[in-house]
């Protein structure tokens, strides 16, 4: 954990006040909201953002029918649109969200590679491996099994990433973890594309399957929701192994933290979570990828404030994104991968070029 | 364990010895040397058995005669000097190119996971193709003739430089920090990549075909035309890698020691990742963005010599194996002959896979 670029001021602000001359440390210090503050700042964007994505769509409404149709709805038009149509999507968008916050900010942790995202385990072309694969044997697939297989192979996928790193000889290092992940990501990617190539039914599926949309995707959430609980549970927990592993792993050792079952539980967690979000909105890695940038840039490198913010900033995103999406593109619908992409990957290009950058 | 113990146990290998004669010395390490020197073998034997193998088979010492001059059958020459060869030798020179491009970036980026990819050159180059193809390309059976051949190449061409240029410009700041650079060539290659998924949701299935064919990296139809300038860059632009790795490996120590050591370290930067830019580039011309080489070699063959830092001219020889290897394979493997692209993966990640779990050194 440093700060790169403008000397050495530690982000969670360890580096001791006596070496600083007075005077200096205030120019030194970026302007940086308590983490408290922060927090609240994210959750108001929250709340913002679902109160968008339930009043935009192709019948705009207003706050107050919002509020009405969620709260008290009497059966008009307007509140049948908000509560069968956009209320499930929104809550789907917030959920996979939060997943995919989540997911990314363990996944960088663990392999303390500020570029991993949470398909780096294997997780998106698992589960793109899945339901090729079942087209390819059976056919036509249904939305639900589609989505139950993605998730049956993220889960497979990521478990033999783990096994794989974990049978090193040195135990389940970063680096082991991020080549077994690139590894086993590669050969499934293979294998898809090779199924693809021979079978035009799959490809057809796979392409519109890959951009990742929350259209139409709201039978899954009732059936993942327990894995995502536990995932969730399992992230809390592991936030205390974090900060620790985050020192290195002999001083982690030293502090008392057993490093095998810190990393069980934390690839456990994202493998529920990110496995979770492949299944509801698709491959959208790059939110995982994004979120834990911005939770660091708001937040700094303590991880029991990221674990807290980085699902709300994940929810945010999501539901922003995918409110854009259906603006932009009247009276279709962009898919939310797609936004992502185009408004997500100038930000993060903003957020690594600031002067404080907040490293692993 | 002692910290003795622990230094004796990382590094079992090393067993540099330094030649001296007169004003000159050198540095050799013997295992390196011979992972070369196997690896040299290793690709001339596996170009012979790629132009063996085929739509029929010749058998060796005929497929030797044609490459040696002999006319008499002048089907198996065409076949062997016309068709089969340029298409080893495109191999090599696309695993060559991505496998020095691939150990020079992992240096600079001090990060195994780093590759051309993340410089944005080969997403970048596969928007290009992709959007030429889909949009461009609009009718039935796709693209063809002239647009093909030429539009194609062109365009990933100039969109992975493009995407290159702008990852460095956008990352430049006071110089080039790695730690941004990858992070900027994410972003921009994570948005390439998410608009390329976009367009092959836009035309037909065809269409979608064929670009995936291109993305996933192809040797298939290479002519002399294309392969001999292309061998030419190629060579220029391994050697200035080559040239360029001395004072690669001491900004491997990072930025304070290299400076130390009297390493002009933006510069170094500067000249490696062009370098490596322009090695990933004509890769793309040649094959199309292969999947995985860039990625996988430089780590192969830094467990292969036992070494901290990516070897650049073992994994390049590493590169130029692997996709002999794979081309061979998805050519040959089904009846309908598959992209390279789709063999690296399934061939290499078994291979990474082992030496992950046989390193006798911790990763780190």
């Amino acid at each position: 954990m440093k700060v790169m670029g403008s000397g050495s001021v530690l982000a969670a602000d360890a580096a001791p006040p006596q070496e600083r001359k007075p005077g200096e440390g205030r120019t030194q210090q970026a302007v940086r909201l308590p983490p408290a503050a922060s927090l609240l700042f994210a959750l108001l964007v929250l709340l913002a953002a679902v109160v968008l994505s339930l009043c935009i769509g192709g019948q705009p409404s207003s706050v107050a029918e919002a509020w009405h149709a969620v709260f008290g709805p009497t059966g008009t038009t307007m509140d049948v649109t908000i509560r069968e149509l956009r209320w499930p999507r929104t809550l789907m968008a917030a959920v996979a969200g939060v997943c995919l916050g989540l997911a990314g900010t363990l996944v960088q942790g663990h392999t303390r590679n500020p570029i991993a995202d949470p398909g780096l385990l294997g997780i998106n072309q698992g589960a793109a491996l899945a339901i090729v694969a079942a087209i390819a044997v059976a056919g036509q697939v249904p939305p639900l099994a589609q989505a139950l297989l993605a998730f049956a192979g993220a889960l497979l996928a990521s478990i033999a990433v783990f096994l794989i790193g974990s049978a090193a000889r040195h135990g389940a290092t970063p680096v082991t973890l991020v080549l077994a992940g690139a590894a086993v990501t590669a050969l499934c990617s293979g294998v898809v594309s090779g199924i693809v190539l021979l079978n035009e039914a799959a490809l057809d599926t796979l392409r519109f399957w890959q951009v990742g949309s929350l259209a139409g995707r709201s039978e899954a959430l009732p059936v993942i929701w327990p894995f995502i609980l536990v995932g969730l549970i399992l992230a809390v927990l592991n936030t205390g192994a974090l900060n620790a592993l985050a020192l290195g792993e002999d001083t982690a050792t030293s502090l008392g933290i057993s490093v095998f079952t810190a990393r069980a539980t934390g690839i456990a967690a994202i493998t529920l979570l990110a496995g979770s979000a492949v299944t509801m909105a698709g491959p959208i890695a790059f939110a995982g990828l994004l979120v834990p940038h911005l939770a660091r840039a708001l937040v700094g490198a303590d991880y029991r404030w990221l674990i807290m913010v980085s699902p709300v900033a994940g929810a945010a995103l999501l539901l922003l994104a995918d409110t854009a999406g259906r603006v932009i593109a009247r009276p279709g619908e962009l898919s939310v991968g797609v936004v992502l992409a185009v408004i997500g990957a100038p930000f993060f290009v903003y957020l690594a070029r600031r002067r404080r950058l907040v490293t692993l | 364990m002692t910290t003795d113990a622990a230094l004796r146990q990382e590094q079992p290998f090393r067993s540099i010895r330094v030649l001296r004669a007169g004003p000159v010395s050198l540095r050799v390490d013997p295992r390196a040397l011979a992972v070369t020197g196997v690896l040299v073998l290793a690709v001339a034997g596996f170009a012979a058995l790629h132009v063996a193998f085929g739509g029929t088979a010749i058998a060796y010492l005929e497929v030797l005669r044609a490459l040696l001059g002999d006319t008499t059958d002048s089907r198996t020459y065409l076949a062997v000097t016309e068709f089969r060869a340029p298409r080893a030798v495109a191999a090599v020179i696309v695993g060559t190119c991505l496998g020095a491009a691939g150990a020079i970036t992992q240096t600079v980026a001090r990060n195994p996971l780093a590759s051309p990819d993340v410089l944005g050159v080969t997403s970048g180059a596969s928007l290009g193709a992709v959007a030429v193809l889909v949009i461009g390309g609009g009718g039935y059976a796709g693209l063809s003739g002239a647009a093909a051949t030429v539009g194609m190449p062109a365009a990933a061409f100039t969109a992975g430089l493009i995407s290159g240029t702008a990852v460095y410009l956008l990352a430049y700041r006071n110089g080039i920090d790695s730690f941004r650079l990858v992070l900027v060539g994410l972003g921009i290659s994570g948005f390439a990549a998410s608009i390329t998924t976009w367009i092959l949701t836009l035309g037909d299935v065809t269409s979608a075909a064929q670009a995936l064919t291109w993305i996933m990296g192809s040797l298939n139809g290479k002519d002399w035309a294309l392969v001999q300038p292309m061998a030419v860059i190629a060579v220029a632009l391994l050697a200035a890698a080559v040239l360029c790795g001395k004072w690669l490996l001491l900004t491997s120590l990072g930025e304070d020691t290299a400076i130390g050591l009297g390493a002009r370290v933006g510069v170094v930067r500067l000249v490696a990742l062009s370098i490596a830019v322009l090695l990933a580039s004509t890769a793309t011309v040649v094959a199309g963005p292969l999947a995985f080489v860039a990625l996988a070699s430089p780590q192969i063959a830094r467990l292969l010599a036992g070494s901290v830092v990516p070897p650049i001219v073992v994994s390049a020889l590493t590169g130029a194996v692997f996709v002999l290897v794979a081309d061979t394979v998805s050519a040959n493997a089904l009846n309908t002959p598959l992209p390279a692209g789709v063999a690296t993966a399934i061939i290499g990640a078994p291979f990474l896979i082992y030496l992950i779990l046989k390193s006798q050194r911790r990763l780190t």
